[in-house]
């Protein structure tokens, strides 16, 4: 199998429900290296509980999901899973944490093959922080940072560990508008130049659009699954483009 | 005061055994206040009190008791918090006064302790016995390691608890280390400032230090400083004055925390 067709993530008919009241039906669906996948619907439609079943947070009432091909409840190499949650932003503003402190204590937590050494910390500490153009806000406490700058940082803690997958959660809910197009200008950038597989859950598909290769529509049950230049001619993208919102919609 | 008394082994002691407290105190406070457990502490005092009451009444070391209640009890807490359903505070209270309850009841079917009893209500740090003070100091140290040896991972997990369970860590793991560490500080503060103080050590130093730390290394050290300074003052205020040393400790805490909140508003 080709390198760029390696399958990352597999759902098989994956179903939830949330004390009997169903939020995903029989949902089939696979992420391949190199692939930025949009999920996406309208609220409730069960994106992120999609998300939290493929990174274990959640556990499936049917179904399976498999990581790197091996099955979920197996899966132990969890530094190559970097994962953003919904209003990550939105942490204790008393927290007292430096910008380099958030990243230290992920780095420091997660448990890989040889274990960094305090100046190897450090280096990618900045290293990721430079990827993101924030180094020189290293020392900085993380709640005097704008929205935007706080997820760049989040997504510097993510890369710190060398991640071959990105799940993010509505990363940039609050974030002002030119700020979030920055923040998908990198995530397309990371997508390109460093190959990362990227799986984001949005609702707002028209800032997204122009990075992603992939699109996966939900509504309780997978609505469309494929390539995003197919998505552009069907219907449904027709609907969202003369505003039947019934996939879309915005609540702020 | 008497020179000779600074020196005396019963003032010894009590530095030494006040000394490894507060550091355990400092440091584990920081993480109980950000995750809003500060009440852990309330609730878990009233249960040592009923290990102390039990240990009394069957002619045991009533500290180990205590310890090995109130670890017991600090398992309970979180085994409510996530089988029941139960929010933190709900599951708190009914171990508080389920812990008082027993207390009360073994004070009415043996009433002879009584008074050894109210020692810990209120503490009595300048009575330790030489086998408390080795016992507080290691259970001290032993606090402290646990702290520094898991310390990027519990401030992960404070911070972004989600994010650090899909980074593969056992939260269920470090959520029992840190309520069992909590356990033997209370039951250790029980002894020095008594069940009806001991939430205060616990809370008040964090509470000072985070109205000045600008990260999370400072907010460590400022809080086990705090913490040090109160409760090494508060013994040497009570001597010097003649003062009951558990009152002392939570002034000298309480007049820190008004100066730190004045510093950080006129910063």
């Amino acid at each position: 199998m080709k390198e760029s067709m390696k399958e990352i993530i597999r759902v098989e008919g994956v179903s939830f429900s949330y004390d009997g009241v169903p939020a995903l039906l029989d949902i089939n669906l696979s992420v391949h290296r190199g692939d930025f996948l949009a999920i996406i619907g309208p609220n409730g439609s069960g994106k992120t509980t999609l998300l939290k079943i493929m990174v274990g947070l959640l556990r499936p009432g049917q179904g399976r999901v498999w990581l790197f091909g091996q099955p979920l409840e197996d899966f132990k190499q969890w530094h190559k899973i970097g994962y953003i949650q919904q209003k990550a932003t939105n942490f204790d503003p008393i927290f007292p944490i430096s910008v380099a402190e958030v990243i230290a204590a992920s780095l420091n937590s997660v448990s890989r093959p040889v274990k960094p050494g305090r100046r190897q910390v450090r280096n990618k500490i900045m290293e990721a922080l430079q990827t993101v153009g924030l180094e020189s806000e290293a020392g900085k406490p993380m709640n005097s940072l704008s929205g935007g700058q706080q997820q760049r940082v989040l997504i510097a803690r993510a890369l710190s560990t060398e991640p071959e997958i990105l799940l993010l959660d509505e990363p940039t809910t609050g974030i002002d508008y030119p700020s979030q197009e920055n923040f998908y200008d990198l995530l397309g950038k990371l997508n390109k130049q460093k190959q990362l597989t990227i799986v984001l859950v949005t609702h707002d598909y028209g800032i997204v659009n122009r990075h992603v290769n992939r699109v996966a529509c939900l509504n309780q049950k997978l609505v469309y699954h494929g390539e995003h230049s197919e998505f552009c001619q069907s219907d449904r993208f027709r609907e969202l483009l003369h505003g039947g919102h019934h996939l879309i919609s915005h609540r702020h | 005061m008497n020179g000779s008394l600074i020196f005396s082994g019963l003032f010894l002691r009590a530095l030494l055994a006040g000394g490894g407290l507060a550091l355990a105190c400092g440091l584990l406070g920081v993480f109980l206040v950000l995750r809003r457990d500060a009440m852990i502490s309330h609730g878990l005092s009233h249960v040592a009190f009923a290990g102390v009451a039990l240990g009394l009444a069957l002619n045991l070391m009533p500290v180990i008791v205590a310890i090995l209640v109130c670890l017991a009890g600090s398992l309970l807490i979180l085994r409510l918090k996530e089988q029941a359903r139960l929010p933190g505070d709900t599951a708190i209270a009914l171990l508080s006064s389920g812990g008082l309850a027993l207390a009360v009841f073994l004070m009415s079917i043996k009433k002879d302790f009584g008074a050894e009893l109210m020692a810990y209500l209120f503490g009595d740090i300048l009575a330790i016995a030489p086998s408390e003070v080795y016992l507080a100091v290691g259970l001290a140290l032993l606090v402290t390691a646990g702290i520094f040896l898991n310390l990027s991972r519990l401030i992960f997990m404070t911070f972004d608890r989600e994010a650090a369970r899909v980074s593969g860590l056992s939260l269920s793991r470090l959520d029992r280390l840190l309520v069992m560490m909590t356990a033997v500080t209370i039951v250790l503060g029980l002894r020095i400032v008594g069940l009806l103080l001991v939430t205060g050590l616990t809370v008040i130093p964090a509470a000072s230090a985070l109205q000045l730390a600008r990260n999370f290394r400072q907010t460590l050290f400022l809080s086990s400083l705090f913490s040090l300074l109160s409760i090494l003052g508060g013994i040497v205020l009570a001597y010097v004055f003649n003062l009951p040393a558990s009152a002392a400790i939570i002034f000298l805490a309480l007049l820190i925390f008004s100066l730190s909140h004045l510093a950080k508003r006129w910063r």
